[in-house]
């Protein structure tokens, strides 16, 4: 229910069975990217997806235990004792900390983007638009950046599969509806929607897809097999 | 086969088919009430206090060997991931907040990391707390530390009042490792329903939450 979402500025969510997933770790990546990326900007879904973390570690806390080896115990310790050193430090984390600017892309994504907005080499997608492929496999789900350029529209397109789009900067409406920063637009497999741009700024997103977008005009399908989304 | 009939990793007290399990491993669900402070313990062990850990480890090594086992690890891979997620838990005790999550929750992130770790070869991606980008969270209160250390008892409770069909796809989302599609092919069920089970359990167990706080 939407009225529950206390940040009123964040309007558009991902569905909870995408945040459970999130929490169960069996999302694919380019979801759970999206997911983690929102959640940073929404204190609602954050909350969300830790409460679905909690019934994971109700589920854990009730398994049937496996007795583990024997000396297991002190093995563990010794490992735990070594020294090593520690993975989860993020240079790029540092660098954005260190110039003491707030960065308008938050962690996990600058992390997957190679750092934060300015500094991106971005590709030609054609009409103005461009894009960065973040997360892609052979038929796994894909992540990217968009830019859409002020006031344009995304070439229309409809869905084989779900399709995400979360703001990251700017602002663009889709079939009458406002979608800006942390917003999550969540497009199904029947719907035609033509994202268009708010005047004033590029509208940069992180958009996910399960499978790949077919887009209505011609030259939109004949360049599709050249650029790869 | 569905995940019921195969199961056995949760043993909460509703179904027929869970009651067969509580026979198999005599574990009744009220004996949290007087388990020890998971909670103080974790504290405990992020000031390097070892019997701490020991209790710790008693308890959870052998319930995160069983969640490793049940994603497919084989028994060695299983004992190696739990030691190494004990081992984990002792070094990034002090990074743990008991205003924000109970211990169970935090261990099962912690284990959750590494198997995706082991077996997909990539992170879990995850806001980071000292992102200066992210809107933090509204300050802890000494409630909030009370309030999750009844976390695991009230969830297990919400679990009990879900019905079969919806305990079942949980199940399956945390404990086999099958996005929604695959649960809809091993329940034979369309993928529909698999979500709108999902987001109803889902729903069902906040709510059973807030109606508690």
């Amino acid at each position: 229910m939407k009225s529950e979402h206390i940040d009123m500025s964040i309007q558009h969510h991902p569905d909870d069975e995408l945040l459970v997933g999130h929490a169960a770790g069996e999302l694919p990546e380019a979801w759970s990217v999206l997911v983690a990326t929102h959640s940073a900007l929404c204190l609602d879904c954050r909350a969300r997806v830790y409460a679905a973390e909690a019934v994971g570690g109700a589920l854990v806390a009730d398994a049937c235990p496996v007795e583990m080896k024997d000396g297991a115990l002190e093995g563990t310790l010794a490992r735990a004792l070594e020294p090593r050193a520690d993975t989860t430090t993020r240079a790029v984390g540092t660098r954005a900390e260190m110039r003491d600017t707030k960065p308008i892309f938050p962690q996990p994504l600058r992390d997957y983007a190679g750092g934060d907005l300015d500094g991106l080499r971005w590709r030609r997608l054609g009409r103005g638009a461009y894009h960065i492929p973040l997360v892609s496999g052979r038929g796994a789900p894909t992540a990217r950046l968009l830019r859409i350029p002020a006031g344009r529209p995304v070439p229309e397109h409809g869905h084989n599969g779900l399709e995400l789009t979360m703001v990251l900067r700017g602002s663009f409406t889709d079939g009458g509806q406002r979608f800006g920063v942390g917003d999550v637009e969540t497009a199904d497999t029947d719907l035609e929607h033509q994202p268009v741009a708010a005047p004033g700024e590029d509208c940069i997103c992180l958009a996910v897809t399960d499978a790949p977008l077919r887009f209505r005009g011609v030259f939109a399908r004949l360049v599709q097999p050249f650029i790869g989304i | 086969m569905s995940a019921a009939r195969r199961g056995l990793s949760w043993s909460g007290p509703s179904s027929q088919l869970n009651r067969l399990k509580l026979l198999q491993h005599d574990k009744p669900s009220h004996q949290e009430d007087a388990s020890p402070d998971w909670n103080a313990l974790l504290c405990d062990v992020a000031r390097q206090d070892r019997a701490a850990f020991a209790a710790l480890f008693a308890h959870f090594a052998p319930r995160v060997k069983s969640y490793m086992l049940r994603l497919g690890s084989d028994p060695m891979q299983a004992e190696e991931l739990a030691q190494e997620a004990l081992a984990t838990v002792w070094r990034k005790a002090d990074r743990y907040d008991p205003a924000r999550a109970a211990a169970s929750t935090w261990i099962f992130t912690v284990a959750r990391n590494l198997r995706i770790d082991a077996f997909r070869r990539r992170n879990h991606p995850e806001p980071d707390p000292n992102d200066p980008a992210l809107i933090p969270d509204p300050p802890a209160s000494a409630d909030m530390v009370v309030s999750h250390k009844q976390d695991a008892t009230r969830i297990r409770k919400a679990l009990a009042e879900l019905s079969d069909d919806q305990r079942e796809v949980l199940q399956l989302s945390f404990f086999d490792d099958q996005t929604h599609t695959q649960i809809s092919q091993t329940l034979g069920i369309p993928l529909g329903t698999v979500k709108s089970r999902i987001r109803l359990a889902f729903g069902r167990i906040r709510n059973l939450l807030e109606d508690e706080e």
